[in-house]
């Protein structure tokens, strides 16, 4: 038995090394090498690895627009991950009344995924046009046609919260990803529990308030990281959507342009090492509670 | 488990293992042998160690024209390039999107493993050569233009801005006047309107439309702004202070600049409000629709025009930015010779079709810009064309900065973050400011 | 596997729930009208494009843009699919090993080796091209599909892996021990009793690294040469840098995404079961 446990531990080893280290090339040593950059003064073409320190961190912190990008990432993920957990809880609850054409509706809110956020910020960028009068469109137009004129507005270039109606098009896109992982979880929930409570006289509003609900905790809890990490790292969508442009800017647009389109190596390397310390925040408790939870079993 | 799976598995199994072996043979050969991060190293050893193809020489040429009336004309000059040359294979590596943004990544990527295409596409003048001269990458082309005489054929005061210390260092194949002011001749007429020909003229000009329903100024996402900033900038400094903002001789911080940072605060107040949300198709659209009067945009806004089926001097017209008239402020795209390029004789091949009468007759009428050359046909070209034809080879010719001319990268995303931050905050003093610092830290001054 | 419907379908007579499809039928027209723009877009003409019109149907019916985007994409689909495919084959097997052998076989260190795979998920991958290129290059992977293939299946590692710890940790143990008490060694229980179970796993990891290899386009325009470039960047090439025919774009955009459609459509159920049997589940 033990020899068979000792042939089986290398076994498992030799098994997971090849991951373990093209994932310890891959990532970390790419890390390692964002890390080393962003404490060098390189710009331009010619790599520069001169040592400057937290140069590059200091002055991103004395900049406007890195002030706008953490303003804008955070109006950005508390909407979209809000936005697309209750939208997905919402139409999964919906469709686990088992309901004649699920399959359709649960195809069609999947849907949106396929396609790639380069091909649907174009569309919503003519979705949100905020124009009015004789040049309305979009959206504003549709709702001046069916008297809902309250709800025109300016969209993604109201200052300020501009950002909020990009993160609408992103909870179009990943909430039925939600839905589905939020589907799965509810079917997963014994029957019998919900007998049990129907007998004790509990109404179906309550069934859910205090039996479904808490036993979706670890879907919530994947479906945080999963969307929070899409979310910090937006940049397709509003690229599609908005170009590069301050009002709608973002730390990995900022990232992108520092180092493609102006060549400050540096400072890019230092905005990539910061979004990962930020989603390090956000995993790491994740991670703990994953190991905790295994601990239980 | 059912029998069926587990044949499913082993299928899968066979198919990995199918595609792993063939995956593993169909590697990409390389035989360069260039120490990747070592750019300067990889500089010292052109095309030593690649051995040449088997079925002849080849030349990839790296652009961003992958559409529309670009592609087009780029087809058309490849083959006038196979006429000439038809033992060397064209390989098009052409990549599109955001304006030439992921070409450069891409472009960018590659020179850092060492790995160049044979010649590629740059904006002519401070792109080129605050990038790719500064980091030892381009070999200077005097000794093309001497034996293919180029010196006669193009504007005396092109060279200085595509050259430094008397190196030129790129082919410029086609011009584009970015100081184009494009008007609705009908709204013009309805409201009693001369064209403006200075900036005070055009700001009475767009008083009169601005308690109407139409738009002054029609006006889209930033990089338009930058645009419009740039000519009012040359309307309001000049043609000789516009020069020196970028060789260090006019002062940024100084009252003229602050005088044209006003005049360029003041024509904003008559644009659109929804320009964030609008290409320059949309911004440009809107005065052939009769929605706005005035549109500033490069002329490659005429091709679009004519795509869309309208006529010119009835359904748009266009003049020089107000201010502007006797300046052509250019923009070229071009085409270089790298140090590592893997086949330099095929590069220059190329680059001598790119920059012959043939070579440049076929690509502008197709792509609706004039030469670079003085000497092509305007037979060729349509009537707006022609027009800009007769400016380029008499007016004064200054660099356009948005589209890479006069500023280096750097300088300009710094300009750029400038320009957000004022739009976002419209503090006039923290613009100049932002603005006298970025030309010390990426620009000459000290 | 629980299964989809659960009670069974009564005949046809109005009940209260009913009332449910009034959201249902809500949201689904907030999910076609982005669709009904993109169709109806691909189907006009250049000079029909405006924003003032972007609701109104085509004055005709023609493919002539879905002609133009096919002629320009053909070469790549078939790059995309060479690419694709065994993209997420490999993928899923790589996963379905490493989750297994970090789900039930405890060795010193396992505990950490997990979270240090699984934080490569969460890398910005526009800050990591440089090396990436410059390490393809210097392995002889750059240029062709082999290295784009590679770096979807080494990002995909944590996704993958993560999927199939989280459902093969539902596998009771004592299935396993049995296996053990038989004198099943580590690879002959994985084949014989873990991988016949892992289908509802496959389905979800195929599902998602099709999909995010299919859309990828920073990698493949940064890893390969122009005539291994998948359909992404093709699509992206239909644009030019100034003048953009929407509406071309929009029938490629279409074409591009029909694949994903038919996997969605085809093993949707399955990737819903998939996720029902615990897969993605923390």
């Amino acid at each position: 038995m033990s020899r068979l446990k000792n042939k089986d531990t290398i076994t498992s080893i030799a098994l997971v090394a090849p991951s373990i280290l093209a994932v310890g090339i891959f990532v970390y040593g790419f890390i390692a090498w964002s890390m080393r950059v962003s404490f060098s003064a390189w710009k331009g073409l010619l790599p520069d690895y001169t040592w400057v320190g937290l140069k590059n961190y200091i002055e991103l912190f004395s900049d406007p627009r890195f002030w706008i990008d953490i303003r804008n990432t955070i109006t950005f993920t508390s909407v979209f991950v809000i936005g697309s957990i209750l939208l997905g809880l919402f139409l999964a609850v919906l469709l686990d009344q088992n309901l004649p054409g699920e399959n359709f509706f649960r195809s069609l809110f999947l849907f949106p995924m396929a396609i790639s956020f380069i091909v649907t910020g174009v569309v919503w960028r003519w979705l949100m046009n905020p124009a009015t009068g004789t040049r309305i469109s979009g959206f504003n137009q549709l709702f001046d046609a069916i008297g809902l004129d309250f709800l025109i507005n300016t969209w993604h270039t109201t200052p300020r919260w501009g950002i909020a109606a990009i993160a609408l098009a992103a909870i179009w896109q990943m909430s039925g990803f939600t839905m589905a992982l939020y589907l799965g979880g509810l079917r997963s929930v014994p029957d019998e529990l919900r007998e049990a409570a129907r007998v004790d006289g509990a109404t179906e509003l309550q069934i859910y308030r205090h039996i479904v609900l808490p036993m979706l905790n670890p879907v919530t809890l994947s479906a945080l990281i999963i969307l929070g990490h899409i979310s910090l790292k937006v940049f397709d969508l509003i690229i599609a959507i908005a170009g590069k442009q301050l009002p709608l800017d973002v730390p990995a647009i900022y990232m992108w342009q520092a180092t493609f389109d102006g060549y400050f190596f540096g400072r890019g390397a230092a905005i990539a090492i910061l979004l990962l310390l930020a989603v390090s925040l956000l995993i790491i408790p994740y991670i703990i509670y994953n190991i905790r939870n295994e601990a239980d079993l | 488990m059912s029998h069926k799976k587990f044949s499913w598995m082993t299928l899968s199994f066979v198919l990995v293992l199918v595609l792993a072996l063939t995956a593993c043979g169909g590697g990409v050969a390389e035989t360069e042998d260039v120490e990747p991060a070592d750019v300067t190293e990889a500089t010292e050893a052109p095309e030593a160690t690649e051995a040449p193809l088997a079925e002849g020489d080849q030349v990839e040429v790296f652009s961003w024209w992958t559409g529309g009336g670009e592609a087009a004309g780029l087809e058309a000059m490849i083959e006038v390039f196979a006429v000439e040359y038809p033992d060397i294979e064209f390989v098009n590596a052409a990549v599109a999107g955001g304006a030439g943004t992921n070409a450069r990544a891409v472009l960018a990527t590659r020179l850092q493993a060492g790995d160049p295409p044979d010649s590629w596409q740059g904006h002519a003048g401070q792109e080129l050569i605050g990038t790719y001269v500064a980091a030892n990458q381009l070999e200077p082309l005097n000794f093309l233009y001497e034996q293919e005489g180029w010196l006669e054929v193009m504007p005396e005061t092109l060279i200085p801005l595509i050259s430094q210390d008397g190196n030129i260092y790129s082919v410029p194949v086609n011009i584009h006047r970015a100081n184009v002011l494009w008007y609705n001749p009908a709204i013009l007429e309805a409201n009693g309107i001369a064209v403006p020909t200075t900036l005070d003229e055009w700001f009475a000009a767009m008083d009169v439309l601005q308690g109407t329903d139409v738009i002054p100024l029609a006006l889209g996402e930033q990089w338009t702004v930058m645009h419009l900033y740039e000519t009012v900038m040359l309307a309001s400094l000049g043609p000789d202070a516009y020069n020196g903002l970028w060789d260090g001789t006019t002062a940024w911080d100084s009252a003229e600049v602050l005088a044209a940072l006003e005049d360029f605060e003041r024509i904003l107040a008559y644009t659109n409000a929804d320009s964030s949300s609008l290409t320059w198709q949309d911004a440009a659209q809107l005065v052939v629709n009769g929605d706005a009067a005035f549109n500033v945009m490069g002329d490659w806004a005429e091709g679009y025009f004519r795509e869309l089926g309208m006529e010119p001097n009835v359904d748009y017209g266009w003049a020089a930015v107000p201010g502007t008239g006797g300046t052509f402020q250019f923009l070229s795209d071009s085409f270089v010779l790298p140090v590592s390029a893997p086949h330099r004789d095929a590069s220059i091949a190329w680059l001598t079709t790119a920059g012959s009468r043939a070579g440049q007759e076929a690509f502008n009428p197709v792509k609706g810009s004039i030469c670079a050359r003085t000497d092509c046909d305007p037979a060729l070209f349509g009537v707006y064309l022609q027009s800009a034809m007769d400016d380029w080879a008499s007016n004064i010719v200054v660099g356009s900065l948005t589209h890479g001319v006069v500023a280096n990268d750097s300088w300009k995303v710094e300009i750029d973050n400038a320009l957000g931050v004022f739009l976002a905050e419209r503090n006039i003093e923290g613009f100049q400011a932002a603005l006298t610092a970025a030309c010390s830290s990426s620009g000459p001054c000290p | 596997m629980s299964s989809l419907t659960r009670r069974p379908r009564f005949h046809f007579r109005f009940q209260p729930r009913y009332l449910l499809y009034i959201p249902l039928l809500l949201m689904s027209v907030f999910y076609l009208i982005p669709m009904y723009v993109v169709i109806v877009t691909g189907l006009k003409s250049f000079d029909e494009i405006s924003l003032r019109t972007m609701w109104t149907l085509p004055s005709g019916i023609n493919f002539d843009n879905f002609v133009v985007a096919y002629q320009n994409l053909a070469p790549s689909l078939w790059n995309s699919i060479n690419m694709v495919v065994p993209a997420a084959i490999i993928s899923s097997f790589i996963g379905s090993i490493n989750g297994f052998v970090l789900a039930r076989w405890k060795f010193r260190g396992a505990d950490i080796i997990f979270p240090i795979l699984l934080f490569g998920m969460f890398i910005p991958y526009q800050s990591i091209l440089i090396p990436l290129v410059e390490f393809m290059r210097t392995i002889n992977m750059y240029g062709g599909l082999p290295g784009l293939i590679m770096a979807h299946v080494i990002y995909g590692i944590p996704i993958t892996t993560l999927t199939f710890r989280n459902y093969y940790a539902t596998i009771p143990k004592e299935i396993i021990e049995a296996a053990r008490m038989d004198g099943a060694d580590l690879l002959k229980t994985y084949r014989h009793i873990i991988l016949p179970v892992s289908i509802p796993s496959f389905v979800v990891v195929l599902i998602w690294q099709f999909t995010s290899a299919w859309n990828d386009f920073l990698f493949a325009v940064v890893l390969t040469k122009p005539e291994f470039w998948p359909v992404t960047v093709a699509l992206n090439n239909l644009a030019g840098s100034q003048i953009i025919a929407w509406n071309v774009q929009m029938a490629g955009a279409l074409l591009t995404a029909l694949p994903t459609l038919l996997v969605y459509i085809f093993l949707g159920r399955y990737f819903l079961r998939g996720l029902m049997a615990g897969a993605l589940k923390g």
